[in-house]
This record gives structure tokens, C-alpha cells and sequence, in this order.
């Protein structure tokens, strides 16, 4: 994104947070993108998730042959880079593919069949309606699924471990359970959020923008995950270092 | 009535719009001609605040609408109504929610209220009774229909239409043309039609501005379109060898 598509992207967030027409047709439509955005990414993340968990367990397992490290670390270690970096990371990644594509799609044929023009032409803000509930959908449901993506994965770790033998469940017990840090949760949520916005924003950038035909949404599509994934890890640089 | 004075307009340094001017009133099919890249979209487009002029002004009433804030507009354009050429029908909404959807932004009416609304406009249109169907279930000349539906929904004072023949078989045109006329007389809607088409020339251009390369060449009624002896709109009229034909038979 260069500055001059950075401009336009904060002149377009400008107009999206404008004051509603009618609150209640809003309302209904972030009803329905939550619904899209958290309900319908459900099942992906939970798979992801919980294999992401169990991998980890047997891997971390792999890596800690010192009789003088006990296994209960790996229960702690697993906990901690699920909660901070692979549940918030990988989801986002993951829903920038699924999620992003879509908006971007959708909102890219909405631009070239005229339907945008459609909506301006009646007076409403085409920008707010279309975009706003997607992004609030976006800033409130993927910190949800963030937060089952840990409880899933730290599970997996669990279920990894057992079937496999790397780890007694008392012994992966007693590692999540030691030393837990509560404020890794907050790092976690708050890059879930920042993730959110970016998953459902630059990918209404890209649609909102586009020219041309089906070609120009496809790539406008392609474009607006492979900036969101950049963004994604861009973001999740800058708040750990800020937060930790 | 709307009023547009020396508009221009450009992109990345190509001149598209050289000064157009005209008058357009109320209860009359007011028609803006020209052939492919003539500017008459763009004109169109200007007009409505799709694109912004980068000089002259459109009146609408009055009301100069170029130099309005987002807010002002929004006033203006809660009495605009417009047809597109390719409709422009939400696809994830019912024939229903597509015609409704106006009514719920911007009134306070109530369901029932609304209904009858949706179902006036659906009456008016010939196209009672299929409220539940979605746009990809209709034909082409049906999507031009709701359009014009959802485009008079809030009784406007100006209406749009951008090409509103264009894919449909001459049967149909004509019936979307017919329609357009009666709903113009009917409601004295201030309306505009971009068009091409020249049956919607000869069948409902009470008043017409030709477009050649960006310019105003021509004004007039069809009554005096056939007369004119200037000769990019003599090439652009009798184009066909059936209109040919025509002129040299009257």
C-alpha cells in the first residue's frame, strides 16, 4: 500500500464512520456479519487450533530431551505461544483468507454492477453501510474466536500429548496451571482487535476501489488478503514490542 | 426543472465534458444522445454528484448542487431517482427489499405502510405479485422494471435513467420506454435519459441534446431531429440503412 492508496484508505475509513442513516437497519446488518464472521469461522478455527495445539505439544516434547528440564514446561510453553502469538496470529491469517476475500469480493462486484453508485444516488453512505458493520463485526468477534482458539489449542496440547505418550496429562496439567501470567491474555485480546480491523478493512479498501470487471474484483480479492496478511505481522510485531 | 451551465470535466488530462450547457423540465422526457465516448454517461454521472464537475454548476430547482456539502446533498438526492443501465438491484435482497430499502433509510412509515408502497410501484410496473423473487431469477426486461420501481419507491422529483434500453430486445425496450413517458407525465417528474437507442429517440424524446466529442451540437424535439442538416447528427441518427431509408421515403 503506497501513500497515496494509505491516504485514500483513511479518507474512506473517515466517511465509514459517519453517523448512521437509520441505526436499526445498521444494527440488523452487524447482526448478520457477526453471524458471517464469527459463527461461520467457527468450525475452521476450532480445527486449526486444536492440530496447531497438539503439534505444538509434540514438537515442544521433541526439542526438550534434558533430563534436567522438567515436562511440565511443556504444558507452560505451549500455554504461552498459544495465547500470545499462534491463537491471535494464525486466526487472523487464517481469517484474512476466509473473511477477507469475501468483503473484498463482495463488495468489489457491489462496485462494478453500479450497486454502490445505486446506494449513493439514494443518499446513503455507502462507505458507513457497507463497510461499518463489518469492521465492528470484525473488532468484536475475532477477539471471541481468539479467545476459544486458545482454550482449543491448549486443549489440543493436551489431547497431542496424551495419545502420543510426549506427556502425561498430570504433568501438562501442572504446566498450564504454573506461573500463568493473566496480562498475556490482554496482549493476546488486543492484538485480536487490532487484528479484527485490519481483516475487515483493507480488504473493504480493495473492493470499495476497484475498476473495471470480474478480473479486477478477483485480483482486488488476491490483493486484499496478501495486504492484510502484511498487516497482520506488521501489527503483531509492533504490539508485542509495545505491550511486552 | 434542472439546469446545467458549462460543465466541464476531464480525467488524468483528457477532456471529456467541454462546456455542456441545457435546460431540462418537468413532465417531459428529456433525452441526452450521442454516440459511444460521446461523454453523455459522464454528463449523467456529473449531474447526479457521481462525478464532480471541475467547472460550471447543475441547478436543480434552483439549488446549485456542485458546490454543496455531503449533508446538503443528501437532501437532493432523497428526490432523485435513478435507473441504471445495468439496474443496479441488490442481489442479496428480494425484488421486495430492493424496492423497500429507500422507504426504510429514509421514512418512518410502517410495514404495512411500506408494503402497499412496494406493491404500488410493483403494480405500476406490470410486475405484481413476484415480491419474493431475488434479482438473478429475473429477466432483463423485469430487472429494468424494478429498477424503475425502486427508482420512483419515494415519489422523486428528478429521475435518471442511464440507457435503460440497453440488452433488450425492441418489444421490451419499448414497453421500458412507454413506461418511462407515462410515469414522467403522470408524476411531473423531472427526467433524463441517456440513451443511444434511436426508437427511444424517435418514440420519446420530447426534448434532446446531441453530444458529439464532449460538445453540445444539437437541442431540439424529435419532431425536428429528422430535419436538421448538421451532419455529425444526421451521421449519428441515420446511421442504419433502415433509418436511411426511412428519410429518403418521408
Amino acid at each position: 500500500m503506497n501513500f497515496t492508496n494509505f491516504g485514500r484508505y483513511i479518507l474512506l475509513l473517515k466517511s465509514v464512520f459517519r453517523r448512521p442513516e437509520k441505526l436499526k437497519i445498521y444494527l440488523k446488518e452487524i447482526a448478520k456479519q457477526m453471524d458471517y464472521v464469527g459463527v461461520g469461522s467457527l468450525g475452521l478455527i476450532a480445527i486449526i487450533s486444536t492440530f496447531i495445539g497438539a503439534v505444538m505439544t509434540l514438537q515442544i516434547a521433541f526439542q526438550l530431551v534434558s533430563d534436567f528440564i522438567p515436562k511440565t514446561i511443556i504444558g507452560s510453553v505451549n500455554r504461552d505461544s498459544s495465547i500470545l502469538e499462534l491463537s491471535p496470529t494464525i486466526s487472523a491469517i487464517v481469517l484474512a483468507g476466509k473473511i477477507g476475500s469475501a468483503i473484498s469480493s463482495e463488495i468489489g462486484s457491489m462496485r462494478v454492477t453500479e450497486q454502490i453508485d445505486a446506494l449513493e444516488i439514494m443518499g446513503i453512505n455507502a462507505p458507513g453501510y457497507l463497510i461499518l458493520p463489518k469492521i465492528i463485526s470484525g473488532i468484536t468477534m475475532v477477539p471471541m474466536l481468539v479467545i476459544i482458539s486458545m482454550f482449543l489449542s491448549i486443549t489440543g496440547g493436551y489431547i497431542g500429548g496424551s495419545i502420543s505418550g510426549a506427556v502425561t496429562p498430570a504433568e501438562y496439567i501442572q504446566g498450564i496451571t504454573t506461573d500463568f501470567n493473566p496480562y498475556t491474555i490482554t496482549v493476546a485480546l488486543v492484538k485480536a482487535f487490532v487484528f479484527g480491523f485490519i481483516i475487515t478493512s483493507v480488504p473493504a479498501y480493495e473492493g470499495f476501489y476497484v475498476k473495471g470487471g470480474a478480473l479486477e474484483v478477483s485480483l482486488a480479492s488476491t490483493r486484499a488478503v496478501v495486504i492484510s496478511c502484511i498487516s497482520i505481522l506488521v501489527c503483531d510485531y509492533l504490539v508485542t514490542q509495545l505491550l511486552l | 426543472m434542472i439546469e446545467i451551465k458549462d460543465i466541464y470535466k476531464s480525467f488524468s488530462g483528457n477532456e471529456v465534458l467541454k462546456g455542456i450547457s441545457g435546460v431540462f423540465q418537468e413532465g417531459v422526457t428529456n433525452l441526452i444522445i450521442g454516440g459511444s465516448g460521446s461523454g453523455k454517461t459522464t454528463l449523467l454521472k456529473c449531474m447526479v454528484g457521481l462525478h464532480q464537475p471541475d467547472s460550471g454548476s447543475v441547478l436543480y430547482d434552483g439549488r446549485d448542487f456542485t458546490p454543496m456539502s455531503y449533508e446538503e446533498r443528501i437532501d437532493v438526492r432523497k428526490e432523485i431517482g435513478m435507473l441504471f443501465q445495468g439496474s443496479a438491484l441488490f442481489d442479496s435482497m428480494t425484488v421486495e427489499e430492493n424496492i423497500m430499502f429507500p422507504l426504510n433509510m429514509f421514512t418512518t412509515q410502517t410495514r404495512s405502510e411500506k408494503l402497499d408502497r412496494v406493491n404500488f410501484c410493483l403494480e405500476r410496473v406490470n410486475l405484481e405479485g413476484k415480491n419474493k423473487l431475488f434479482p438473478s431469477e429475473l429477466s432483463g426486461g423485469m430487472k429494468k422494471r424494478v429498477g424503475i420501481a425502486r427508482a420512483i419507491a419515494m415519489n422523486p422529483k428528478y429521475l435518471f435513467c442511464d440507457e435503460p434500453n440497453s440488452g433488450l430486445d425492441p418489444k421490451t425496450s419499448i414497453v421500458i420506454d412507454e413506461l418511462i413517458k407515462e410515469l414522467t407525465e403522470e408524476y411531473k417528474t423531472t427526467t433524463i435519459v441517456v440513451t443511444h437507442d434511436m426508437n427511444s429517440v424517435m418514440g420519446i424524446g420530447d426534448y434532446i441534446l446531441f453530444l458529439h466529442e464532449g460538445k453540445k451540437f444539437w437541442e431540439g424535439s424529435n419532431k425536428e431531429i429528422a430535419h436538421t442538416d448538421i451532419q455529425e447528427l444526421n451521421d449519428f441518427v441515420f446511421a442504419s440503412r433502415f433509418m436511411k431509408a426511412a428519410k429518403d421515403k418521408f
